[in-house]
């Protein structure tokens, strides 16, 4: 108890050290409001955002998609390719003033692979992993893994950010209510007002690396005193308050007042997250039509990238074709087995549809009418699958009335689905592994639950290898497979680029939205 | 009278009882899962029934009501299902930018609607009475976000006279109050200006067809006090009955208002937790806008009774 009061009193000095007359602040119209605070509780980017704001990670991705070390100074494996060993850098701390020891490394990356795709497939490999030494573990492999650094940098949900044992010790499915981490931000708890307003303050005992900061990897420099997220919902009002200098920056503006923003003279766009989003149709496998297919093709061949692109998106210089799976100007960009996304043919989907033995009957397609960044994508579907020859029913409804169906194996006429559209950051694609559209074991993955042993077992290959060639060309079998089965068709790319003021200078351009690096002249 | 204000009080228990009821099934039947809105989109079937279990979901209906209301008889609302925080704070942080938008609003509009309402009843079928009615036809047509964007526009971005956005609360000084609150209390007191100005013309006009104005003129009377003490004080019981309408639907009413100002309020508030599926800050929030319904028509009530003795209860 003693020991908490005092690593709480330290904290409390740490932010009460600041100096709040000529305290440089800036302020954020966030992507959406931040309601959960425990990033290995939701996939959603906004807390995934606060994530790396207060916690820090063993590794990052660089801009090119390097793996780096950033909590780790140096690292080995055996010979045998079982044995890694990991020394943290000297100087890590927690907020609350604690050193960042091995053990507290153990606990957060044992909640981590509890929820995380990527994390459980590591762990599906690890036999044991031990402290070593104060700063240091050790985690012995069963068997030869390829996956260990990619899995540890992962830069989006869920990212194994690095907590004090005592926090990371809590169920992985129970909220954690402790909100301390080792990263370049500290949380304000006290200054949040959820729903208004999350006020973060500089972590003045970080040590940041001395590399440039890039992508999640480098130096977190901070360079402000605080950051507050204004939690500003209408997208108008966005734009009016940075208009008037009111907020700094706009994390995500809306398409619709993107060219308004660009004529403000006082207004930069940016983007720092040049993948941007991929936007995907998925099927469900469990139930007819979906589970043929020679349907699911048919409504590949029917899918046009630019006509959803177009409508959704409207601002050309936004949006690109992108026929592959990964998302383009990634190393397992290929075109290899995408004909039925690049060449869409209509009187080649009402033939396959034909030959399936359709009958008719009416295919559920949800559209989420609250989520702008996808509502059109479904009536486009909807449009473009009726010329095919498809009955549909497009089902209008709130975006967590989508979350909460989707999740439901029952049948379409008794409160399931067959379609849904949606958009992810491209950098959750990037790898076979980790994509959860192209899991394919059954009842365990993704919504849609296809079930093909051939591309799980695939996928276990590329987990397994190290050879970069091998890895090349198993992710292009894996993408073969995945279209030959219908697992999904990515529907082109998005980019949402962070609208500023001009004086804000320094962005860090990655994967994710972070906030180190900014300053404010 | 004070039977009657306890008898009122008491009825607050089975209108909670039956609104706790209510709100409880309905969220309930109405579709959307709160595990799979926190889970987020990237999230298994596996990993949302965790979740569920973890917010005691899983369990049957009646075990959940009974946990809820057997907390709420004790005062306690219960927990945010996202933010890890109690309803009550949560709707404590809310309450006064609410409030301070509603009392606002329902200020402005009576200073400007009772004193138009009485011209142009005074003015009756004069261009005066009309122009009133054509502004309130007007403000009664115009959408309360486009006339918040319009002012933001020229008093904020063109005149930056005032904040575009945001809520100071009134610790953070008066002026800071207040700033933040003009143009959002004009832009939501325009419909309820040309609400309040139809009624008091009505009642007005009305009033002013009496004998007893038309003894209070005979007896030389000057023309300010017969239509101020005769006609507006006699015409007080329906106007009042609007304002207080006015208010009960303002303290609900203020979400598009709360957006456009980014006000973090309780009409805010609570289409983030409909919209989230946050049960308990929904049923909290719900349950305190029907004592809020109950306690201002009660006081409507009361103040019949100082407006018309004739009223007794």
């Amino acid at each position: 108890m003693m020991l908490h009061l005092g690593a709480w009193l330290l904290l409390a000095t740490l932010v009460a050290s600041h100096p709040h007359a000529s305290a440089q602040v800036i302020r954020m119209a966030p992507q959406s409001n931040l309601t959960v605070l425990d990033p290995g509780w939701t996939t959603a980017y906004i807390t995934r955002n606060h994530g790396y704001m207060i916690y820090d990670t063993l590794f990052g991705m660089d801009g090119k998609g390097k793996i780096q070390p950033q909590m780790v100074d140096r690292w080995s494996m055996s010979k045998d390719k079982r044995v890694w060993s990991f020394t943290l850098r000297d100087g890590l701390a927690f907020h609350d003033g604690k050193p960042v020891t091995g053990e507290d490394v153990i606990a957060s990356l044992s909640r981590w692979s509890k929820r995380d795709a990527m994390g459980e497939r590591l762990y599906s490999f690890v036999d044991k992993v031990e402290a070593d030494g104060a700063k240091g573990f050790r985690m012995t492999l069963r068997e030869p893994y390829g996956l260990v650094l990619e899995s540890l940098g992962k830069p989006s949900s869920y990212v194994p950010f690095i907590m004090p044992k005592r926090v990371a010790d809590t169920p992985a499915d129970k909220q954690i209510s402790e909100y301390v981490g080792s990263g370049p931000f500290v949380f304000a708890k006290d200054e949040w007002k959820p729903g208004e307003k999350v006020v973060y303050l500089k972590n003045t005992r970080y040590r940041p690396r001395s590399e440039p900061a890039s992508g999640t990897a480098g130096g977190k420099v901070v360079k402000v005193d605080k950051v507050e997220w204004l939690i500003i919902k209408d997208a108008q009002t966005q734009a009016n308050a940075l208009a008037a200098g009111e907020i700094d920056m706009i994390e995500t503006p809306a398409f619709e007042i993107y060219e308004s923003l660009k004529k403000n003279p006082q207004v930069q766009i940016v983007n720092t997250v040049p993948l941007g989003y991929q936007a995907m149709i998925r099927f469900n496998h469990l139930h007819p039509p979906f589970d043929n297919a020679k349907v699911r093709q048919a409504a590949m061949a029917a899918l046009n990238q630019p006509a959803f692109l177009r409508t959704q998106v409207g601002v050309s210089e936004l949006y690109r074709t992108c026929f592959s799976i990964y998302p383009c100007k990634t190393p397992y960009e290929s075109g290899k087995g995408m004909d039925f996304i690049a060449k869409p043919d209509m009187k080649r989907a009402q033939q396959l549809l034909k030959e399936s033995g359709y009958d008719g009957t009416p295919i559920v397609i949800m559209q989420p009418s609250d989520l702008l960044v996808i509502a059109k994508l479904p009536v486009v579907g909807a449009q473009l699958l009726r010329h095919a020859g498809f009955k549909v029913d497009l089902q209008a409804m709130d975006w967590q009335t989508l979350l909460a169906r989707r999740a439901k194996k029952d049948p379409p006429l008794k409160g399931g689905w067959n379609v849904f559209f949606t958009v992810w950051a491209s950098v959750d694609a990037m790898l076979p592994v980790g994509m959860n559209a192209v899991n394919a074991n059954c009842d365990k993955a993704w919504f849609g639950w296809p079930c093909d042993p051939t591309l799980e077992n695939l996928l276990a290959s590329f987990a397994r290898t190290e050879d970069d060639k091998e890895r090349r060309s198993l992710a292009e079998q894996v993408q073969v497979r995945a279209m030959e089965i219908g697992t999904h068709a990515p529907l082109g790319e998005y980019l949402i680029p962070v609208a500023a003021r001009k004086n804000l200078k320094g962005f860090v351009t990655g994967y994710v939205s972070v906030m180190w690096n900014l300053t404010k002249q | 009278m004070i039977r009657f204000v306890a008898t009122r009080l008491f009825a607050i228990v089975p209108v909670l009882l039956v609104v706790a009821v209510a709100v409880f099934l309905m969220l309930r039947l109405t579709p959307g899962d709160p595990a799979a809105v926190i889970a987020g989109d990237s999230a298994t079937s596996e990993q949302i029934e965790q979740i569920r279990a973890g917010l005691g979901l899983d369990k049957p209906i009646t075990t959940q009501f009974v946990i809820w209301f057997s907390g709420v008889l004790r005062g306690d609302l219960g927990e945010s299902f996202f933010f890890k925080r109690t309803v009550a704070s949560l709707i404590a942080q809310r309450v006064e930018p609410t409030l301070a938008l509603a009392l606002c609003t329902i200020v402005l509009a009576i200073v400007v609607a009772v004193p138009l309402g009485v011209l142009a009843a005074w003015r009756h079928g004069g261009w005066l009475d009309r122009a009133l009615m054509g502004f309130s036809t007007l403000g009664f047509s115009i959408p309360v976000f486009v006339l918040g964007y319009l002012l933001i526009w020229l008093v904020s971005i063109k005149l930056q006279w005032l904040p575009v956005q945001g809520y100071r609360r009134l610790e953070e000084g008066l002026w800071p109050f207040f700033k933040h609150l003009i143009l959002p209390s004009i832009t939501l007191s325009v419909i309820y200006i040309a609400l309040i100005a139809r009624v008091t013309r009505a009642s007005v006009a009305e009033a002013l067809t009496e004998d007893y104005v038309r003894t209070a003129r005979a007896k030389g009377l000057p023309e300010l006090a017969v239509v101020i003490r005769h006609a507006l004080a006699n015409a007080a019981v329906p106007i009042v009955t609007v304002i207080g309408i006015g208010l009960a639907l303002l303290i609900g009413g203020v979400v598009v208002t709360e957006s456009v100002y980014s006000i973090p309020g309780l009409g805010r508030l609570t289409v983030d937790a409909v919209l989230a599926r946050d049960f308990p800050t929904i049923q909290g929030v719900i349950l305190l806008f029907s004592v809020a319904y109950v306690l201002i028509n009660l006081l409507v009530d009361l103040s019949y009774l100082v407006l018309d003795p004739r009223i007794r209860y």
